[in-house]
């Protein structure tokens, strides 16, 4: 099957490992986040077993959008905050893929904002991790549309001034599919997210609160435990019939969702909101395709080509 | 019961005989308010010229306003080669008074002035036209009757000049049938109805003006396929479809998006998609993301737009990604005159983006071209893995012109995306070939699955700052644009070989810069007309054609600029040093007038009787006497 090479890849069908899944070694801060977020990719990926060739890695710019080059799987970057339309064009143009999508908060919720937006709407067929860590980090400590009020940074030298946008709100309100929140010091809550995340059909989103030691050291430490902080959980409800099942978390309540995204800082980590009855735009799409092949009676592409050319005789 | 009053005889050679002149061609030029269907009297001569020996050439302004608001439509249509809308129109069809006051200083002298005296009144001492007054509203009332109020006019008038010209009333009615065929039966009836009465509309109110179009020499003229009717815009995107291209990405603007919308509802039957994104950078986005999957895809836009793809389309020359760029350019900058015309994103599509960007960008001369450029672009964009511009413009995107049917059991791609295994040598940025990407689904059988990127990188696709792999890769996304250059053929090039003046066209300019060949040539000056459909590279050798002329005039509908030179006369005098090349620009939103022409060529030949040709307003062919 495989030609020999002096290190051969691992035969198809073989089981996709985390040693087959590393590319570059990581050009990222010694102690940043996304570290964590990495590994915790690469034990997602270990435990879907999707065919290696089918998955793809995109990204936008940013410290976090360089995530593709250190995973092995088709993939790239594109430019600064345009990766999810890129990447729609990937999902609707090879519904067989296993698309998943990194970047930052500036990526994302800033120069990306209008297609985050968007492409949430159009419920297309992805996976979006956002690596937030309330900073612009690749140039290097700039105010970030994340970035909590007062923090200082090269361009709010006193103090950031302008109100950050709640990412739970946004994604929720937009109409993504599937929107969970969690942190970069929990690794195996991150690898549940992602691996929910990634079986969801339809737009789901991952934001991983992740730290930049370099220029914002300490920003989630009010929900690690260790830092003194508190790290809770969205408790899901269950549908066992319990009274303890009446307070807890229906996913599928969007009201519901937004008011644990109105929780103050450090606020709740979980899945907010999934839709589990919304169509892809893939699949609509696709019935668009059925239904014109229907009324062209299944005619090929010659065919149909030139009965129009007739008509315009 | 089609056509019941049927007058003397069918087919429309109901004029006595004898009676009718002889013309080769004729301007019509139809002037009311958009609501008034004047577009679809023009749509209908196209596809009648289409259907007959007749050759034809539209011209449309399409008004600012969505309804109501003065619109015209020109036609042009007779025996052989039509080459460009025409310069002044031989009669107007004037349907408010506004009309006439905007447009009867477009009629030559001699010209007929046909007009709705319901409505309009013309100056009553002018005599320069043979003035016929046809109360067009009141006679389609009574003509169609009940509740359709003046809906119709335009079918009263399509009826008068099958009348007046000698035209084909049974493929007219044919027509006619299959336009409203769709709608209730009334609609057809009404429109018959008007159709009759302006046809039979008495003939001693037309003041004995019968026309018929010379004989065509059918052996030396058909090529024995069919005529098909379009649009430029239409054009493109058969061409697209004709090439394989089902994938596609766009954001409204005129006069951009009928290519769009046409391509949403004719892809899905091909298996395609073609999405409307948020904005024309998520449209680029999307569509070089289908690219990616293997699949060459399309997204467009007019000036505008344009600028918001540029950051795109670096990445895309970077990422050597293979993508179909439209621009329907209008006067611009900014929103400028939208639905007006202008060749003024040439520098911009050539050079728009950040960094070194080479990339190619093509033209069409007519709407023909649009279709059989857009099978280029497809071609060009697959086999040198880059994007490619095809620059057209608002007049094409709308101008209606007959061509022979294409051949498309000859010219129909399927286009698979190739999702097979790579070999181990499998490398995305190779030095040494152009780049094939491996689409996502295709094995990498060495194990290494590549990056596509906009930073520089080694062949492999990983980021490097080597100042050697920047110069190597640079040289690489350069040298296989040359080889392409050294692939092209020459351009089109008639008249004399050498001489006193070439005159030099791009884009919608070629029809009116053949046009003018002929009347430069008839003036006994020596000269040339090379058209160029490769803006970008441009073809090798141009420079030994150009050292055999005196003159180089290059005609482009863009401003001259700081330095007193159109954008395609800037770089052809950048590339070639040829102190000859010499401009002639205008920014008046309208195409290249035959005449125009002429006087420009004249005035840098400096040649006095091709000057002196220039001043005199010719005579309508249809002047009596
Ligand atoms: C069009 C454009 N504008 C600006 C930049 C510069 N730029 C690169 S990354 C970045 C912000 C990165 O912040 P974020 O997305 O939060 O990623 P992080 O580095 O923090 O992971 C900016 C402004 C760019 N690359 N392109
Ligand atoms: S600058 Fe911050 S975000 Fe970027 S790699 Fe370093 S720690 Fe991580
Ligand atoms: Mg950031």
């Amino acid at each position: 099957m495989s030609s020999a090479v002096a290190t051969p890849p691992p035969p198809p069908g073989a089981p996709l490992t985390k040693k087959a899944l590393t590319a570059d070694h990581p050009t990222w801060c010694p102690g940043c986040g996304d570290f964590a977020v990495l590994a915790s990719f690469y034990r997602v990926l270990e435990k879907l077993q999707y065919p290696h060739e089918k998955i793809v890695t995109f990204a936008g710019i940013g410290c976090s959008s360089r995530f593709p080059y250190f995973v092995n799987t088709h993939g790239g970057h594109f430019i600064h905050g345009r990766a999810l339309p890129f990447a729609a064009g990937i999902s609707l143009g090879n519904d067989d893929l296993h698309l998943f999508v990194f970047g930052g908060d500036g990526d994302g919720f800033s120069i990306g904002g209008n297609h985050l937006v968007h492409t949430a709407r159009k419920n297309i067929k992805m996976t979006y991790v956002i690596m937030d860590n309330s900073v612009y980090g690749l140039t290097k400590k700039q105010t970030s549309p994340t970035s909590p009020l007062g923090f200082k940074t090269k361009t709010d030298p006193t103090g950031a001034i302008d109100q950050p946008i709640n990412p739970m709100r946004t994604l929720i309100n937009s109409g993504a599919t599937f929107v969970a929140r969690s942190h970069a010091t929990q690794v195996n809550h991150m690898v549940e997210m992602m691996l929910r995340a990634a079986k969801h059909d339809g737009f789901s989103v991952v934001e991983i609160l992740s730290e930049c030691v370099e220029f914002f050291e300490g920003a989630f430490d009010a929900a690690v435990p260790r830092k003194g902080g508190a790290w809770s959980l969205i408790e899901e409800k269950k549908h066992d019939g319990t009274p303890e099942d009446e307070k807890r978390h229906d996913t599928s309540d969007e009201i519901a969702a937004f008011k644990l995204a109105m929780q103050p800082w450090p606020g709740v980590f979980g899945v907010f909101y999934e839709n589990k009855t919304r169509k892809t735009k893939n699949a609509l799409e696709a019935d668009l395709v059925v239904k014109a092949k229907e009324r062209t009676k299944n005619a090929s592409d010659l065919a149909l080509l030139q009965a129009t050319f007739a008509r315009m005789r | 019961m089609v056509s019941p009053n049927t007058p003397e005889t069918p087919g429309g050679a109901s004029s006595p005989s004898g009676a009718a002149r002889s013309i080769h061609d004729v301007v019509i030029r139809l002037a009311g308010n958009s609501q008034d269907g004047i577009q679809s009297v023009g749509g209908f001569l196209a596809r009648l010229a289409g259907r007959s020996d007749q050759d034809i050439m539209t011209y449309m302004t399409i008004p600012s306003t969505i309804s109501g608001g003065p619109s015209i439509f020109q036609v042009r249509m007779g025996t052989g080669d039509i080459l460009s809308a025409g310069d002044r129109a031989d009669m107007l069809v004037a349907f408010y008074q506004h009309s006439y006051d905007a447009h009867i200083g477009s009629l030559r002298p001699g010209g007929v002035l046909l007009y709705d005296s319901d409505h309009v009144k013309p100056a009553p001492d002018d005599n320069r036209f043979t003035n016929v007054a046809v109360p067009i509203t009141t006679a389609t009332v009574e003509a169609v009757g009940g509740t359709s109020k003046d809906k119709g006019k335009n079918i009263f008038v399509l009826g008068l000049i099958a009348r007046v010209f000698d035209l084909d009333v049974a493929k007219l009615a044919a027509l006619i049938k299959e336009r409203f065929g769709g709608k209730n039966e009334d609609v057809v009836r009404n429109a018959m109805l008007a159709f009759d009465a302006g046809y039979a509309w008495p003939q001693n109110n037309l003041r004995d003006l019968f026309f018929r179009f010379e004989a065509i020499d059918r052996a030396t003229q058909s090529t024995g396929r069919p005529q098909i009717t379009m649009d430029g815009n239409t054009a493109i995107a058969f061409g697209l479809i004709t090439a394989g291209v089902r994938h596609g990405a766009g954001y409204p603007i005129t006069p951009w998006s009928s290519i769009m919308e046409t391509l949403r509802t004719e892809l899905p039957k091909y298996g395609g998609i073609f999405v409307q994104c948020e904005d024309e950078i998520a449209a680029v986005s999307t569509a070089l993301g289908f690219s990616y999957t293997g699949q060459l895809a399309i997204t467009g836009s007019a000036g505008p737009g344009l600028s918001l793809k540029m950051e795109a389309l670096g990445w895309a020359v970077m990422a050597e990604m293979p993508l179909i760029v439209v621009n329907v350019q209008r006067g611009g900058p900014s929103t400028g005159m939208p639905t007006n015309v202008e060749q003024s994103d040439l520098m911009q599509a050539i050079y728009g983006s950040h960094g070194d960007t080479p990339r190619v960008v093509l033209a069409p001369k007519n709407v023909e071209d649009c279709y059989y450029i857009a099978i280029e672009a497809a071609r060009i964009a697959r086999e040198y893995s880059t994007p490619v511009f095809i620059l057209t413009d608002m007049g094409l995107s709308s101008r209606i012109e007959a061509f022979d049917e294409p051949d498309l059991s000859k010219l129909m791609v399927e286009a698979k995306p190739d999702r097979s295994p790579r070999g181990t040598d499998f490398k995305p940025y190779p030095l040494d070939r152009i780049t094939r990407h491996a689409p996502p689904g295709a094995r990498i059988e060495s194990g290494k699955y590549p990056t596509v990127t906009g930073l520089e990188h080694d062949e492999l696709g990983h980021p490097t700052g080597s100042p050697k792999l920047h110069m190597q890769m640079t040289a690489k996304r350069r040298d296989k644009i040359k080889a392409l250059a050294a692939s092209l053929p020459a351009p089109e090039h008639a008249g004399d070989e050498a001489g006193d003046v070439l005159l030099v066209t791009w884009g919608s300019s070629w029809g009116p810069g053949r046009e003018a060949l002929g009347r430069i040539r008839n003036a006994g000056v020596k000269a040339g007309h090379l058209h160029l459909r490769h803006i970008h590279p441009l073809p090798n050798g141009l420079e030994a054609t150009f050292a055999r002329f005196k003159k180089i005039v290059v005609a482009e509908l863009n401003d001259e600029g700081l330095y007193g030179f159109g954008q395609l006369a800037m770089m052809l005098r950048a590339r070639y040093a040829n102190p000859n090349i010499v401009s002639v620009t205008k920014t008046d939103g309208l195409t290249f007038k035959v005449s125009e022409l002429v006087a420009g060529v004249a005035h840098h030949a400096q040649h006095p009787a091709l000057e002196a040709s220039t001043g005199t307003a010719a005579k309508s062919v249809l002047a009596q006497g």
